[in-house]
């Protein structure tokens, strides 16, 4: 699903990526590890579409409406609430029977009673799992997840894992992560940034 | 068609919701614009009839800045640009809705601009009025694509006054010409010309400004 060869990112004279060469089959899960400033965001972004690259190649073989990105910011407006930003979503995606699908995740993510709230009121881990309901909402066939378990609390781990061991069977991730032991039993492919 | 529509309807009624929670860009640009003719009545006492005309574009076009320099503040504080322009719809639908929702709070603005004008200056004429609502359509047109490109880079306070004003400036030329002829009509003309041209030309390359 995903094919980059001597893929090759710069901002200014920055260099970011040199020469990556990645194939991650559809129904993989690539995680992605490095020190901070190694490139592991900007890889995703390309993947996302949301960078081009400097040099190189990179195919991505899926639709822009089917990616589920995940970035540092939960890319939600803090003056709407969880309801409103992701009827907002919903409706730009095109999500069947969008009403029943917000209220499963934001149950499933125990955001349900907090629905009518502010986002800005939210704490980080209670953004991040609207952040996550937001990716998911579309049942993107490409998920790219930047440190998904940042700012999780013991119960938001376990949530976020029983859905990527639902998930990782049937869709193709990509996920930056620190803590690689983590994802251990899913990764079926690794990439490492020095 | 629908669907775009629609689309640009959803993102609009979240930026006037926006406003509605936050009230940070409507309320600066009232009183703005007030402050601003109040200041020409003062700074040009007596001489003011004969400038009057253009001393109204000025003040539109410096309020109308004012708002746009917010128009993408949310998407950029909060990094929801992303999510938006990886949404299927057609990117153009976030400009189209942010074009909505800026001529809403230009028109909301210039509901208090204009009469407090015909107060201190001595009223609007008719033709006045169509080049302001023409004006407006050109200046939101121009403005989000330039507020767009601006909030994408560094120094983007300073960035979008000088990439705005100068395209502002046959804006300017056809309002306060629609005002002091006895045939507005050519003006108006102009102005709507303007509008048609740059809409296009905004509606068309929205979708390069927001990717890279």
């Amino acid at each position: 699903m995903i094919h980059a060869r001597r893929l090759s990112k710069r901002f200014g004279n920055k260099r970011v990526l040199d020469g990556v060469d990645l194939e991650l089959p559809r129904g993989g899960f690539l995680t992605v590890t490095g020190p901070n400033g190694s490139g592991k965001t900007t890889l995703l972004r390309l993947c996302a579409g949301l960078l081009a690259p400097t040099r190189g190649e990179l195919r991505v073989e899926v639709e822009r409406g089917r990616i589920g990105f995940l970035g540092h910011e939960p890319l939600v407006y803090r003056e709407l609430t969880a309801l409103e930003n992701l009827e907002l979503y919903g409706r730009l995606y095109r999500v069947p029977e969008r009403r029943e699908r917000i209220g499963m995740l934001l149950g499933r993510f125990d955001l349900w009673e907090a629905r009518r709230e502010r986002a800005g009121s939210y704490s980080r881990g209670m953004l991040q799992r609207l952040a996550l309901c937001r990716v998911l909402l579309h049942e993107p066939d490409l998920l790219l997840l930047d440190e998904p378990f940042n700012a999780l609390d013991a119960g938001g781990v376990a949530l976020l894992e029983n859905e990527l061991a639902e998930l990782a069977p049937s869709r193709t991730f990509v996920v930056a992560t620190h803590d690689p032991a983590r994802l251990e039993r899913f990764t079926s492919a690794s990439h490492a940034f020095a | 068609m629908t669907g775009y529509l629609r689309d640009a309807a959803a993102l609009a009624r979240k930026d006037l919701l926006l406003e509605l929670r936050g009230r940070e860009t409507l309320p600066s640009m009232a009183l703005f614009v007030v402050a601003t003719l109040v200041a020409f009545r003062f700074a040009l006492a007596g001489e003011a009839e004969a400038a009057s005309e253009g001393l109204l574009w000025v003040a539109i076009v410096f309020t109308a800045l004012l708002g746009l320099g917010r128009a993408f503040v949310p998407e950029r504080e909060q990094g929801v640009l992303d999510g938006l322009v990886l949404a299927p719809c057609d990117r153009s639908a976030i400009w189209l809705a942010k074009v909505v929702a800026t001529f809403a709070f230009l028109v909301l603005v210039e509901a208090i601009a204009l009469p407090a004008f015909a107060l201190f200056f001595g009223g609007v004429g008719a033709a006045t009025l169509a080049a302001v609502l023409l004006a407006n359509v050109g200046i939101c047109a121009v403005g989000c694509l330039l507020a767009a490109m601006a909030a994408a880079g560094r120094a983007r306070e300073l960035l979008l006054p000088l990439l705005f004003l100068p395209l502002a400036i046959p804006i300017v030329a056809g309002g306060v010409g629609a005002g002091v002829t006895d045939d507005p009509g050519r003006y108006l003309g102009f102005l709507g010309l303007y509008d048609a041209i740059f809409a296009i030309l905004a509606w068309a390359s929205f979708e390069y400004v927001v990717t890279e």
